[in-house]
């Protein structure tokens, strides 16, 4: 077993020991975690991102559901403890599937096991990759102006995300931080939020034209995603714009990568981009562009009033811009601004945001 | 001629049945639908009627059939039956009834329900209604086809004659009409029929849909209900106009027996009282009264105590029968009803009934449903307009636990709520009868039983949840923490350590442990009781020894033969916890038996025996 393996197995074996000290000192299993609620991340100044603050809730077999956690994290410590000492690996919908046979500890959803495996990434203060717990591939990816050499299970590859690939461009891989980023001529970065705005900007050959290198995020992006658009900004100092949607939904996106997620706030200085700017859809945007929309549903209403009272969105352009949502009861997607011809958007309306924005 | 003199030659009175004829949305026949649901709701009220009259158990036979695009009712009864020369006037006459001069509690009132509908139904289908009716097995039954005369309001005879019938008495009608059958809406003939079963668990109901599916509502009770009497109108809250029509046409020639002959609770002394009240001589002749004399005995009414009216023109369905009622056509987990005493609005007794169903197969996320009755008769429409549905949305029902948004209007949540008004008069908002007028005395009755029920209700869901609670903490002590506790020691690879504390934690319990010193002179053991609960617990704990005790401080002993019985008082707050001490002659390990514990539950005490 390698050192750092050995790290980790001592690290979950430590929680387990707590549990049983617990119960030889006459006391009630229980288990401290910050609270992962938007009323507990406060604003790291060093790393410039957000992070969980000081308060506490407590996981106690006193209640029904509390003993049910504390019941399943022993048997995923007892299942991660195996598999380190096996030198095996899982992905985090094999640990779901693996819980089949563990009875009462059974998860209902494979949300709660991702869960846990959260949990114990925030007690140990590791990352799900030391557990040897993989997430899937989710099918991001890049294209642009730069080459990088990944260490596949096939040996070493070395790619240019634009010469060697094809119009999906090149996939992202699971664990980023084994990738090498060789040459590149490239200016910025620009986040996607859908699969339809990415594919007219490859059509439009947005990142021949402005040398951009070009991420799908695909909805709310995964976490290889997010480290490597930090990669790129912090190592190769490229400016990060992000274009989603004009809804809550998609804010909450944008957040994630530039402020750091609620969810996973203790990853947030690996992960989120401070620097990462907001492009659009914004609410000013349906009023100057006099874009075609739809009208807020309930849950956006819901969402919308919910982000006024999120600290990540405290500042005053997005208190006025929510606000301003709010009030004309509107959304607008990317495409919509197909309604002045399928160019606009790479001819008009990202060039003049992005130099408004000084990234060209 | 002048031109009033031109206008008087058109000007002459109106027949009742031409003036219904013209406005029969005022009786309820306004919609397809609801024309139908009217017309088998009169034939049913007079059915039960007649049959609670005679003291027969009802056995109803509703019948709807498709004619090409009309409907044909027909409605059968085994009641009394009706004499052969009154069944013209009382199918085929408007306000011909036997109810309207008399106080007591009845579904019809007027004489107009069930003319109307053959109104109604010659109206649409052109066609005469056909009665059947016979009175005694001994004698034939009748047959007649009717229609009613609308200038003169008098009925006409198409066919008269003695016919051959399987019933040794009851009435059969055969009404066709244009009507529509609808189903599965709150407004339709089965819910009708279904709130008519739960308000008369005596009846026994059966109905036949035009597909000829059968649905029977059987009784719930072979019991009749008890008959009402009938009364005189009671002195409280009469009206000036009542009382000077009352003295000008009574017989009565003095105005103490007037009094004391044509009111309710009169008696002579009271007669005397109002009279003095009133400042009118005893003795003066009713019909004599003038206008401000007949308002200061009004007045005197309200100044002299009467005794309330008999309540035994009303008859209520009882909590029982409306309990039984609710659980045969609900599948629910609570049922509570409640019956209130009488009182009077406008001299008219009534009285107040109410149920709830709660839980089951009821929907959670709907507004709960209100089943509104009158005098036993289910009330179908204009339940926003209703005295029952302004009370209950009165209610804060927040306090009972259920949901209403802005702590008024119709709460959401899985229960019915029942509430039936009985009395010799219900003040209806219009002719058609769906709706009780906000009379003040009424709703508050209304609250009142409603708060009743609705208290019981929370009291069980209190008691629910904490079983459940406690429900919740078994599943953790019996099947969770067992399991974690093996898994985490197996992680560790320790033994398993006594999880009794931790339990007695949890459950909020008391813990008895007892420890055993060996020392050089015998062995000292010493008992630790600790209460883990919130409140403060007291009882006796005996610890039986075989062995000689030589020293126990706070202990009562008992010489039992062969062994000896220490017996503390243990009383202890919550958190708190006490060490019991003794000493006992004993080379080696004693043998100890459980300790045990009196005066306390067996399910709150960890680590001793319970007698």
């Amino acid at each position: 077993m390698i050192e750092k393996d050995k790290q980790t197995q001592r690290k979950l074996l430590d929680l387990i020991e707590e549990f049983y000290t617990q119960l030889e000192n006459e006391e009630v299993p229980a288990l401290q975690l910050p609270t992962r609620t938007k009323a507990n991340i406060a604003y790291d100044d060093e790393a410039e991102v957000w992070v969980y603050g000081d308060r506490e809730s407590t996981r106690s077999a006193k209640t029904t559901r509390g003993a049910y956690q504390l019941l399943k994290t022993s048997y995923v410590v007892d299942f991660l403890n195996t598999q380190l000492k096996q030198a095996k690996s899982s992905t985090l919908r094999e640990l779901y599937y693996i819980s089949e046979n563990w009875d009462l500890a059974k998860f209902g959803e494979q949300q709660e096991s991702d869960r846990l495996i959260e949990d114990l990434e925030i007690v140990s203060a590791l990352q799900r990759e030391d557990f040897h717990i993989r997430p899937e591939e989710d099918g991001a990816s890049i294209l642009g102006p730069i080459r990088v050499r990944e260490q596949t299970r096939r040996g070493t590859k070395t790619i240019h995300c634009q010469d060697d690939v094809g119009e999906a461009g090149y996939q992202i891989p699971c664990n980023v931080d084994s990738l090498e980023f060789l040459e590149h001529n490239a200016k910025f970065v620009i986040a996607i939020e859908t699969g339809g705005m990415r594919d007219r900007l490859v059509e439009n050959e947005f990142d021949e034209r402005f040398n951009a290198i070009v991420v799908h995020l695909k909805g709310q992006p995964a976490r290889s995603t997010r480290r490597l658009m930090k990669r790129m900004s912090e190592e190769l100092k490229l400016p990060v714009a992000v274009f989603t949607d004009g809804d809550p939904w998609s804010y909450r996106i944008f957040a994630s990568v530039a402020y750091g997620s609620i969810k996973s706030a203790h990853l947030s200085e690996y992960m989120a981009t401070p620097g990462a700017m907001f492009v659009g859809i914004r609410p000013s945007d349906i009023v100057n562009y006099e874009l075609p929309t739809d009208k807020l549903t309930d849950q956006d209403i819901r969402a919308l009033h919910s982000l006024l009272s999120d600290p990540r969105f405290e500042t005053d352009f997005w208190q006025s811009e929510i606000s301003l949502q709010l009030e004309l009861n509107k959304k607008a997607e990317q495409q919509s601004l197909a309604k002045y011809g399928l160019d606009f958007v790479t001819d008009t309306y990202l060039p003049e945001r992005l130099a408004e924005m000084g990234m060209i | 001629m002048a031109i009033a003199e031109e206008l008087a030659k058109k000007q002459r009175a109106i027949s009742v049945a031409e003036f219904f004829e013209k406005n029969r949305q005022i009786l309820g026949f306004d919609s397809a639908p609801r024309s139908l649901i009217t017309c088998v709701k009169e034939a049913v009220d007079n059915a039960l009627d007649a049959c609670e009259d005679a003291s027969i158990l009802p056995n109803i036979l509703v019948q709807i059939a498709r004619v090409g695009d009309a409907c044909l009712v027909t409605v059968e009864d085994n009641g009394p039956g009706i004499v052969r020369e009154q069944i013209p006037r009382i199918f085929a006459k408007l306000l011909y009834g036997s109810r309207f001069h008399v106080l007591k509690q009845s579904r019809g009132q007027q004489g107009i329900g069930i003319s109307a509908a053959v109104l109604y139904s010659q109206l649409t289908s052109g066609k005469p209604t056909k009665i059947t009716s016979r009175i005694d097995i001994n004698e034939p039954a009748h047959y007649y086809e009717l229609i009613i005369n609308t200038k003169t309001n008098e009925p006409e005879i198409i066919v008269e004659r003695t016919t051959d019938w399987d019933r040794p008495h009851g009435t059969r009608i055969e009404m066709e009409m244009e009507a529509s059958y609808v189903r599965g809406r709150r407004q339709s003939v089965y819910e009708y029929m279904k709130a008519t079963a739960i308000v008369n668990p005596h009846a026994r109901l059966t109905l036949i849909e035009p597909d000829g599916n059968v649905v029977v509502f059987d009784r719930a009770t072979d019991q009749m209900p008890r008959q009402p009497n009938e009364i005189k109108p009671h002195p409280d809250g009469m009206e000036l106009g009542t009382l000077i029509k009352m003295l000008r046409y009574t017989d009565r020639q003095k105005l103490i027996s007037f009094l004391m002959n044509e009111f309710s609770r009169m008696g002579r002394k009271t007669a005397e009282d109002i009279c003095k009240a009133a400042a009118i001589d005893p003795d003066e002749i009713p019909a004599k009264l003038s206008h401000d004399q007949a308002k200061r005995l009004l007045g005197a009414f309200r100044k002299v105590r009467i005794q309330a009216p008999p309540m035994d023109c009303l008859s209520p369905i009882g909590e029982e029968l409306i309990y039984k009622g609710l659980e045969k056509e609900y599948d629910v987990d609570f049922i509570s009803t409640t019956t209130r005493s009488a009182t009077v609005h406008s001299g008219n007794p009534f009285i107040v009934e109410a149920g709830i169903a709660f839980g089951g197969s009821l929907p959670k996320e709907d507004r709960i449903d209100i089943l509104r009755f009158a005098n036993k008769v289910p009330l179908l429409y204009q339940q926003g307009g209703c005295a029952i549905t302004h009370a209950i949305e009165q209610v804060n029902w927040r306090n009972y636990e259920l949901n209403q948004s802005g702590g008024n209007g119709i709460p959401v949540g899985p229960a019915v709520v029942f509430v039936h008004v009985a009395s010799t008069k219900v003040p209806f908002t219009s002719e058609s009868k769906n709706a009780i007028a906000d009379i003040p005395e009424i709703m508050n009755e209304i609250k009142l039983a409603v708060q009743d029920i609705a208290r019981d209700m929370k009291n069980y869901l209190s008691r629910k949840k904490l079983l459940e609670k406690r429900k919740g903490k078994e599943e953790i002590i019996k099947k969770i923490l067992p399991r974690m506790v093996a898994k985490v020691s197996s992680i560790v690879g320790k033994e398993e350590p006594d999880i009794g504390p931790v339990i007695a934690k949890i459950m909020g319990n008391i813990l008895v442990q007892r420890e055993v010193a060996q020392r050089d002179d015998g062995c000292v053991v010493s008992i630790r009781v600790r209460n883990f609960d919130e409140h403060a617990r007291s009882f006796k704990l005996h610890e039986l020894s075989k062995y000689d005790v030589v020293e126990a401080p706070e202990a009562k002993l008992v010489d039992m033969g062969d062994a000896t019985n220490l017996v503390w008082k243990i009383s202890l707050g919550p958190g708190e916890q006490k060490v019991l001490c003794y000493k006992i002659e004993c080379s080696g390990t004693p043998q100890l038996q459980t300790p045990i514990a009196e005066g306390i539950d067996e399910e709150v005490i960890i680590g001793a025996r319970v007698v």
